[in-house]
C-alpha cells in the first residue's frame, strides 16, 4: 500500500509505555502539500504517533519514511532528517534565554552553519512571514501566547522542512489568540506546506483539511474527506466523539 | 603502589590508632549534641528577632548576622580561644568551641528559618489570626511547622556542615575525632590515622549526604 | 574598656603588623580566586558529563561528588599535606590548599549544576532537537545558559562558604590571612592582629557578597 510519492509513509506502528499499549499498528500515508488533520479522544495516541514522526519518541515496531528515507534506520542521520520535519508544539517551548530572532536563528547558525548575517535574513523573512516583523528583538516572555506560538512556527518555517507536524497548536492560548495562529497554518498550507495536525479546532478542519482521520485506543478508526468524516461518520465511536464535542 | 598503600592505607596502623579514634568520635558527637539543639535554637531566635517591628532591633541584628557570617568560624573560635584571654576571659576549649558554633550557626540556621517563614503565604496568618490565636500561638503551631517542613533539605544540609565543622575544633586542641587522628599522624609518621577517620567521617555522613542528594533532585524535578 | 582597647586595637601594633595582615589578604584573594575558577568550571563540566548518562561515568560522578560533600576539608587537607610528599608529590602548601578546596567545589557545584539541568522542562530539549541540533549543541547553547543563571543564588552561597575555608591554610602553614594574624599575635603578645585579621576578611566578603547580588539582578528573566 506504500506510495513511492508520499512525503509521510507510516507502516505497522506500535508504541508502548510500560505495560501500557499506545499505538497498536498504524498505517498512514500522507501525499505532498496535503494537510491532514487528526482527531480523537485524549489517551487515543494522536501525540504519541505525531512524536514518533520525528523520533521524540521511539517506536518499538514498525517503519516511518519521511519524504523516502527510513527514520528508524540507524544508519540515518537523524539530525539532518530532523531539520526537514519540522515540529510546533502545544507549550511553544522557545528559548526564554534568546531574543525570538535568535531562537529562530540558532538551528540555522550552529546545525546549519550558515552566517550571521545569512540566518538573519532567512529569521527575519520567517518572523515578518508569520507576522512578527516588529517583534524580531524581542524576549518571548515578552511575547502573548499567540505571538509565542506563532514564533515558534517561524522558527519550524526557517529551516524550509518538506512536512511540518502540529502537536496541538493552540490548545494553551487564550480563545481570542488562536485566530492569529490558525491564519499562519492557512497561509503555509495555501503556499504548499505538507502538514499533519493534531487538534481540536474541528472548524479550523472543516474550512482548511484535505483529510480528517478519526483515532481511538491506540488505531485509525476511520479517515476520510471532512465533510464526510463530520457529515456522516460510518463508525458508532466516530459518531460518539463528534457528538461528545460538539455538546 | 606498595608505597601507596603503605602511607595512606596501612592497616597495622590503623588497627593500632583505632582505639584513639574511637575516643576522639566520641567526643566529636558530644560536641555535635551541644552545638547542633544550640545553632537550631539560636537560629530561631535569630529568625524571630529579625521579625521585630523595631527598627532598632532588627538592624543592629542583621549587621551581627552578616558579621558572623562573613567571618570564618576557623578565626572565630581562635579569636575567642586565644584572643579573649588577653582581656581576662580563658575559656576552655569545649567553651570556645561552643561559643564560636553558636555565634556562626545561629546565623545560618536563621537565614534558613527566616526563609521558611517568609514562604508561608498571608493566608495562613489571617485564618490563624483570625480565630484569636495570637502571633507567638500562630507562630508554634501553624508557622512554624510549616516552615520547618519547607526548608527541611536545608536544615539537614546546614546540620551536615555542622557535623563537619567540628572538626576544626583539633585545632584548639579540643580531642575530637581528628585531633586523634592527626595525634596517631605525628606519632607514626604515617597519614593512614587520618584517612581512617575520614572513614568515620564518612560512614556517618554519607547516608545524609545521599538522602540530600535524592531530596535535592526530587525538588528539581 | 582600656584594656579592651589595648588588647585588640593596639596603635603600635597595628601600625607594625598591618603589612603583613595585608599581604596575608593578597594570599587569601590569590587561593579564593583560583579556588572559585577551578571549582565552579570543574562542577560545570562533570554536570554536563553527567547529562550524557553514561552509567558508569555517572555512578563514578556521584561517588566524586558523596566523598567530597561528607568529608570535612580540614581531614582532606591533612591527609593530602601529609601523605603525599611521602609517595613522591611533592606540593607547596598553597597548592595543597587550593587543590583540595577546588575539589570540594567541583563537587558541591556539580550538584547545584545537575539540579539546574533536571529542572530544565523536557519541551526545551525536544525544542531544539527538533531543528535538528544534536546532543551537544543543545546542550551548549539552549541548556546550560539556562541552567546556568538558575543556579546563581545557591552557586554564590556556597562558593562564599568554601573560600572561606581558606581560613584552614592556617594549619598547614599557608601565609593566609588568619595564619598572619596568629604569628602576628605570637611576637607581639598582643591581640590585636587577630581583630584586625578578623575586619580583613569582612572587608573581603563584602564585595564578593555584593557581586552575587548584582549577578542575581543580571540574570532575572521570565523562566520557559
Amino acid at each position: 500500500m506504500s506510495d513511492d510519492n508520499a512525503m509521510l509513509d507510516v507502516a505497522g506502528l506500535r508504541k508502548s509505555f510500560g505495560s501500557l499499549e499506545v499505538l497498536r499498528g498504524i498505517d498512514l500515508t500522507v501525499r505532498p502539500q496535503e494537510l491532514v488533520f487528526v482527531i480523537g479522544p485524549s489517551g487515543s495516541g494522536k501525540s504519541t504517533l505525531l512524536r514518533c514522526c520525528n523520533r521524540l519518541e521511539e517506536p518499538d515496531e514498525g517503519s516511518i519514511r519521511v519524504d523516502g528515507v527510513e527514520l528508524l534506520d540507524p544508519k540515518t542521520d537523524i539530525n539532518a532528517m530532523r531539520r526537514r520535519i519540522g515540529m510546533v508544539f502545544q507549550s511553544f517551548n522557545l528559548y526564554p534565554h534568546m531574543t525570538v530572532l535568535s531562537n529562530v536563528t540558532l538551528a540555522l547558525r550552529k546545525a546549519l552553519g550558515k552566517s550571521r548575517t545569512e540566518a538573519r535574513e532567512i529569521g527575519e523573512a520567517a518572523l515578518a512571514r508569520v507576522g512578527l516583523a516588529d517583534k524580531v528583538d524581542a524576549y518571548p516572555a515578552q511575547l502573548s501566547g499567540g505571538q509565542q506560538q506563532r514564533a515558534a512556527i517561524a522558527r519550524a518555517v526557517a529551516l524550509e522542512p518538506k512536512i511540518m507536524l502540529f502537536d496541538e497548536p493552540t490548545s494553551a492560548l487564550d480563545p481570542e489568540l488562536v485566530g492569529s495562529v490558525l491564519a499562519v497554518m492557512r497561509e503555509l498550507r495555501e503556499a504548499g506546506m505538507t502538514m499533519v495536525v493534531v487538534s481540536h479546532e474541528m472548524r479550523f478542519a472543516r474550512d482548511a483539511a484535505d483529510r480528517v482521520i478519526f483515532m481511538d485506543d491506540g488505531v485509525i478508526v476511520e479517515q476520510g474527506p471532512p465533510e464526510r468524516i463530520f457529515g456522516s461518520p460510518e463508525h458508532a465511536r466516530t459518531r460518539s466523539f463528534l457528538a461528545d464535542v460538539a455538546a | 603502589m606498595e608505597l601507596f598503600v603503605d602511607q595512606f592505607l596501612n592497616l597495622e596502623i590503623m588497627r593500632q590508632a583505632f582505639p584513639l579514634l574511637l575516643r576522639g568520635l566520641g567526643m566529636t558527637l558530644l560536641l555535635c549534641l551541644a552545638v547542633v539543639p544550640l545553632g537550631l535554637v539560636g537560629g530561631l531566635a535569630v529568625a524571630l528577632i529579625c521579625r521585630s517591628r523595631w527598627r532598632a532591633v532588627r538592624w543592629p541584628a542583621y549587621a551581627l548576622i552578616d558579621f558572623f557570617r562573613a567571618v570564618p568560624p576557623l578565626v572565630l573560635l581562635i579569636f575567642i580561644y586565644a584572643g579573649l584571654p588577653f582581656v581576662g576571659i580563658r575559656p576552655s576549649p569545649f567553651v570556645a568551641v561552643c561559643v564560636a558554633f553558636l555565634l556562626n550557626t545561629s546565623s545560618y540556621y536563621g537565614e534558613i528559618y527566616r526563609a521558611g517563614i517568609d514562604s508561608i503565604g498571608r493566608g495562613q496568618w489571617e485564618a490563624a489570626r483570625s480565630t484569636g490565636l495570637n502571633v507567638f500561638q500562630t507562630l508554634a503551631w501553624v508557622i512554624v511547622p510549616q516552615a520547618v517542613r519547607n526548608v527541611l533539605p536545608d536544615l539537614i544540609s546546614n546540620t551536615v556542615e555542622v557535623v563537619k565543622l567540628t572538626s576544626i575544633a583539633s585545632v584548639v586542641a579540643m580531642p575530637e575525632l581528628l585531633y586523634a587522628a592527626d595525634m596517631a599522624r605525628s606519632l607514626t609518621y604515617n597519614p593512614s590515622p587520618i584517612v581512617l577517620a575520614a572513614a568515620i567521617y564518612l560512614a556517618l555522613l554519607w547516608p545524609c549526604v545521599r538522602l540530600l542528594s535524592r531530596m535535592e533532585h526530587k525538588v528539581a524535578r | 574598656m582600656d584594656r579592651f582597647v589595648d588588647a585588640f586595637l593596639n596603635p603600635a601594633v597595628i601600625e607594625k603588623y598591618l603589612p603583613d595582615i595585608l599581604w596575608g589578604m593578597v594570599v587569601t584573594v590569590e587561593v579564593a580566586a583560583a579556588v572559585v575558577v577551578t571549582g565552579v568550571l570543574g562542577g560545570l563540566v562533570l554536570a554536563a558529563i553527567r547529562s550524557f548518562r553514561v552509567r558508569p561515568l555517572n555512578a563514578l560522578i556521584v561517588l566524586f561528588v558523596d566523598v567530597f560533600r561528607a568529608l570535612p576539608p580540614l581531614v582532606i587537607i591533612l591527609i593530602a599535606y601529609f601523605g603525599l610528599p611521602n609517595v613522591g608529590i611533592s606540593l607547596s602548601g598553597f597548592t595543597v590548599l587550593w587543590l583540595v578546596l577546588s575539589l570540594v567545589l567541583a563537587a558541591f557545584s556539580e550538584e547545584i549544576f545537575w539540579s539546574g539541568i533536571l529542572s530544565i522542562r523536557k519541551g526545551q530539549w525536544e525544542a531544539a532537537r527538533s531543528t535538528g541540533l544534536s546532543f551537544v549543541q543543545t546542550l551548549a547553547w539552549v541548556i546550560l545558559p539556562q541552567a546556568v543563571r538558575m543556579t546563581v543564588p545557591p552557586l554564590t552561597n556556597r562558593t562564599i562558604a568554601i573560600t572561606k575555608n581558606t581560613a584552614l591554610g592556617a594549619v598547614i602553614g599557608v601565609p593566609e590571612i588568619l595564619m598572619q594574624a596568629q604569628t602576628a599575635q605570637s611576637f607581639s603578645g598582643n591581640a590585636t592582629p587577630l581583630l584586625i585579621g578578623s575586619l580583613a576578611y569582612i572587608l573581603l566578603f563584602i564585595p564578593v557578597v555584593a557581586v552575587g547580588r548584582w549577578l542575581e539582578t543580571r540574570f532575572a528573566w521570565g523562566r520557559a
